[in-house]
């Protein structure tokens, strides 16, 4: 060992578990997640998987912060690496001073580890192959012989881990006893060979509160339910396939007729993209709440019947979870790289409205809301999660609902309206808003009929293809798109704890990361102030933030600055003073990324300000 | 067809069905095709057909693809709400829309290009699917609005306008359906009202995905020598099975058919189909019969038409799916949200 300082830190690092895709790693590895949360320290797992069902690498991240920053932080302490075909980049990976844990059954040579970090080996193949006899329980419990070396490792309480075996495996006590022993067999080899604690501690504290734990996918799927949502139209594409499961999940506990044990509900997975989308835009023509959930590639597929939604004003929320694009792109891997072919989703002149949520609470509030938004403004309504989000548990404020509230259905004309002799004209702007008022199929029998097209109408929905009618089609849709404004959840500010001439913007997963990279900018003495974007039409608030500021940064997750160029085109902002922060290499953004590049640019600033540079 | 508006006046003895409405109350907006053209007669026999069964137009939902063919639903039953969807994609918005409201009675109106072409895939699973429709194919062989080219359901050897001869395989969208498990499939031609009318009827009557493909000649691309989709053509050749009649449970039965050449189906709503048989061994009960005697017959060069497949006891999606009686867009808030209690217990679980 060199001379190089160990990480010491108690409640506040990260550890990384490189493991073999399909080997049962990942029960055990939330398991040991599981166990710092119920001591109180709160706890951001993320998946980091290939498109495979079994032997390719597949890592687990697990950001431990007391402080509750549940973003990526970036970097590495402890090095969890039980997967041989990785070990070379996941041994780089980890920080100077830190901590490698591996299998040591097999002897490597010295060249194959650093000298700068601290190692600790434990033979866990040999004890497997000598505690048992079949092979899949000598693979599974290897997993559960680590947890039980890393809780001794870190000092934690091994009663909470055995605890939550129990939990785990209740009723089913066999496996809570096989469990618990190779758990036990970890945890006192490594008290009896290895220098425990090491520098990095769990130690009891009550950051997690009443916080709940789950993915953002499932928080969808319950949103939907709590929105309304009666039919749902799906066709399987990672990493969205779990919003339509958990839908169908909760529907079978929260919608089934307890008299009859019929559903209050439809899910159909429908043969493609095109027909999910169809689907759900014929159930939403027809007076049901409507959705589907998909990826960028069923985006791509979906346009021509996003226009036809939005030009035939049917509501339809669409869940998009986004993934690597393009093509198909890194289908296991993270971006926010959909909201350009979201916004602006078919040919002709379209505009969509759009909402971004932050983590599962705001899955479930947002995806919720979108039934509302999507039935008053009458057009889709796209949710952008992403996988990071969509597919991690998250620690976050538990679901909240007012039994008061009542769903929002927007402007429908019923028989009683129609027969008191209200005039009825599909895509009249009775009210100013550019939001016409519509009936459902089978209203009355004499009134309130009319033929639904993508092709021009005039406002009565007769077949027309005068320019005028034309005109004043296009230019109601402008003004209901004015109006969605004000009906979208207002941005989230945040000011610096000094006043400043910089901000930043920014949207969705990179939420918790932007959260801590401010913190850790603050410590150095640089002070942004910081705005999260929560819906497309930009709310006034965000030009105003812009408008406040010098120079704005624009962090997202993706290549081309997506969010930056909607600010351009919708917000008519001068290009020169959005700054892009981009990260898109699949993973996670991370708050040293955050705040290491805009550290980095302000001080570029200093040096050469940017008036002199425009004078030379 | 004529642009003159039609003169809006009813004599004492106008017909009127046992609802009070005349056939003009299932009229729609006047035809923008061709005159001559096929799909008008098809438009007609659909009026008919619902005002012989006493459908409320209201409860119809009339549903279309592009093309000629489904420009129609404009045409007829002008009281219901009609959607003019994307090119080959109406199977999936009808299904959504019969997801949504089940009682509704929902048509589906198609051209071979919208379902043979680029709508093969929906078709296909629209009719796997079981949903509850009554779905017409308005079938002329080639593209109309784009000028003549050939469709998907063109025979091989006929010949174009312009004279080119077609060398790909046809499509036969009646044998797709009878395989994709469409339960109730009819061919007919747009020229013989006689046997059309009741097979809309029939199928409008039948629980599950009806299928019926209505041979419609193109007046204008595809009535030539040479076209085996031509009016000609197709009454030289058309080889009819069956004929049929729908009997209400409110009919008396007053036609006399010979000993042995009536074959009676009863439908779940308790509509009687009488079969008048015209091929005496076929049995459209009988589904792989059905596909051979089609096969037998179209090498040669017959067009089989008549009640070709009906199964009356046949389940639908909804049946499948197990969804309530009430239509799932009338479930009001009670019905769909599960409220804050149920919130908060789902939250203990998840800490």
């Amino acid at each position: 060992m060199s001379s190089t300082t160990n990480i010491e830190s108690c409640n506040d690092f990260v550890i990384k578990f490189a493991n073999v895709n399909g080997s049962g790693s990942a029960s055990a590895n939330e398991l040991f997640a599981r166990a710092i949360m119920r001591m109180g320290v709160p706890v951001a797992p993320r998946n980091i998987f290939p498109s495979n069902i079994q032997g390719m690498p597949t890592w687990y991240e697990m950001r431990v912060s007391a402080e509750g920053w549940l973003g990526r932080r970036g970097g590495c302490d402890l090095m969890v690496a039980m997967n041989p075909q990785t070990w070379d980049r996941d041994l780089a990976e980890i920080d100077s001073g830190g901590y490698l844990f591996y299998d040591s059954t097999k002897t490597l040579p010295r060249s194959r580890f650093r000298e700068d970090i601290t190692v600790l080996g434990i033979p866990l193949t040999e004890i497997c192959n000598r505690e048992y006899a079949d092979p899949r329980q000598r693979q599974l419990f290897k997993n559960i012989m680590y947890v039980g070396a890393l809780t001794a490792l870190l000092d934690m309480d091994l009663g909470v881990v055995e605890n939550l075996i129990s939990d785990q495996y209740r009723g089913k006590d066999k496996l809570i006893g096989a469990n618990v022993n190779a758990l036990k067999l970890g945890y006192d080899h490594a008290k009896a060979n290895l220098p425990c604690p090491i520098g990095l501690r769990v130690e009891q504290s009550d950051g997690v509160g009443d916080q709940i734990f789950i993915n953002g996918n499932n928080a969808c799927g319950l949103g939907a339910i709590y929105g309304g949502a009666t039919v749902a139209a799906w066709y399987p594409i990672t990493p969205s396939t779990s919003v339509i499961e958990a839908f169908a999940s909760y529907c079978r506990k929260y919608r089934t007729d307890p008299d009859n044990g019929m559903a209050r509900y439809a899910v159909v997975q429908a043969e493609d993209e095109l027909a999910s989308i169809g689907m759900a835009i014929g159930a939403g023509w027809n007076g049901a709440r409507a959705f589907t959930a998909t990826s960028g590639p069923g985006i791509s597929l979906m346009q021509e019947f996003f226009g036809l939604a939005y030009f035939a004003e049917v509501p339809v929320v669409i869940f998009d979870v986004q993934r690597g694009g393009p093509s198909t792109g890194m289908p296991t891997r993270t971006q926010q790289s959909d909201l350009i072919s979201c916004a602006y989703s078919s040919h002709g002149d379209t505009k969509h409205v759009m909402l971004f949520p932050e983590d599962p609470h705001e899955c479930f509030t947002l995806g919720a809301q979108a039934f509302d938004l999507a039935d008053r403004l009458q057009t889709p309504v796209f949710v952008l999660l992403d996988l990071d989000i969509g597919m991690n548990d998250r620690l976050c404020k538990p679901f909240e609902w007012d039994d008061q509230r009542r769903y929002d259905r927007g402007k429908v004309m019923s028989a009683e309206d129609l027969e008191a002799g209200k005039n009825f004209g599909r895509y009249l702007d009775v009210d100013g808003d550019g939001i016409p008022w519509r009936t459902i199929p089978g209203t009355h029998p004499t009134k309130g009929a009319f033929f639904s097209r993508g092709t021009t109408r005039n406002a009565y929905a007769k077949y027309s293809e005068a320019g005028t009618d034309y005109v004043y089609n296009m230019e109601r849709l402008r003004r209901k798109f004015e109006t969605a404004k004000s009906l979208l959840p207002a941005p989230i500010l945040q000011r610096a704890s000094q006043p400043s001439r910089y901000g930043a913007i920014y949207y969705g997963s990179t939420g918790p990361a932007m959260a801590e990279a401010s913190a850790l900018l603050e410590a150095q003495g640089v002070h942004v102030d910081t705005l999260r974007v929560r819906g497309f039409p930009f709310a006034d608030e965000v030009i105003d933030f812009i408008d406040e500021h010098d120079y704005v940064f624009v962090v997202e997750q993706n290549e081309s600055g997506q969010l930056r160029m909607l600010l351009c085109t919708e917000g008519e902002v001068d290009p020169k003073r959005l700054i892009r922060v981009l990260h898109y290499d699949g993973t996670p953004i991370t708050a040293r990324f955050i705040s290491g590049r805009i550290a980095d640019a302000l001080s570029e600033h200093k040096v050469t300000p940017i008036r002199k540079k425009v004078a030379s | 067809m004529t642009y003159l508006v039609k003169p809006n006046i009813l004599r004492p003895d106008t017909p009127r069905n046992t609802l009070g409405y005349t056939r003009r109350d299932y009229e729609g907006a006047i035809s923008t095709l061709c005159a001559g053209c096929g799909h008008d007669s098809i438009s007609a026999a659909v009026v008919q057909a619902c005002f012989d069964l006493d459908i409320e137009p209201h409860r119809v939902a009339k549903l279309s693809g592009i093309g000629c063919s489904s420009k129609t639903p404009d045409y007829f039953l002008g009281a219901s709400h009609g959607f003019n969807t994307t090119h080959g994609r109406m199977p999936s918005v009808l299904t959504g829309a019969a997801l949504a409201n089940r009682d509704l009675i929902y048509m589906g109106i198609s051209g071979d290009g919208d379902s043979a072409s680029i709508g093969i895939g929906q078709f296909a699973h629209a009719m796997r699917r079981g949903v509850n429709m009554t779905y017409i194919v308005e079938n002329n062989g080639v593209y109309g609005l784009t000028k003549g080219q050939f469709s998907a359901t063109a025979d091989k050897g006929s010949k174009s306008k312009r004279g080119v001869v077609n060398s790909d395989t046809p499509i036969d969208l009646v044998a797709l359906a009878l395989q994709l498990g469409a339960s109730y499939v009819a061919r007919s031609f747009s020229g013989d009202k006689e046997q059309l009318i009741p097979l809309i009827k029939g199928a409008l009557r039948h629980r599950g995905p009806a299928f019926i493909d209505v041979v419609s000649p193109c007046v204008t691309f595809n009535n030539h020598a040479g076209s085996t989709k031509s009016y000609d053509y197709v009454r030289e050749h058309n080889d009819a099975v069956n004929r049929l009649d729908v009997i209400l449970p409110r009919d008396q039965i007053n036609a006399s058919y010979e000993p042995g050449s009536l074959r009676r189906i009863v439908q779940h709503d308790g509509s009687i189909l009488h079969l008048r048989k015209l091929a005496t061994d076929y049995d459209p009960s009988e589904r792989v019969g059905a596909m051979n005697h089609l096969q037998e017959r179209h090498a040669l060069g017959e067009i089989v038409t008549g009640l070709l497949y009906v199964d009356s006891a046949a389940e639908d999606m909804h049946r499948n799916l197990n969804t309530v009686e009430r239509p799932l867009n009338q479930l009001g808030d009670a019905y769909l949200c599960p409220g804050s209690k149920a919130l908060h217990a789902l939250n203990a679980s998840l800490r």
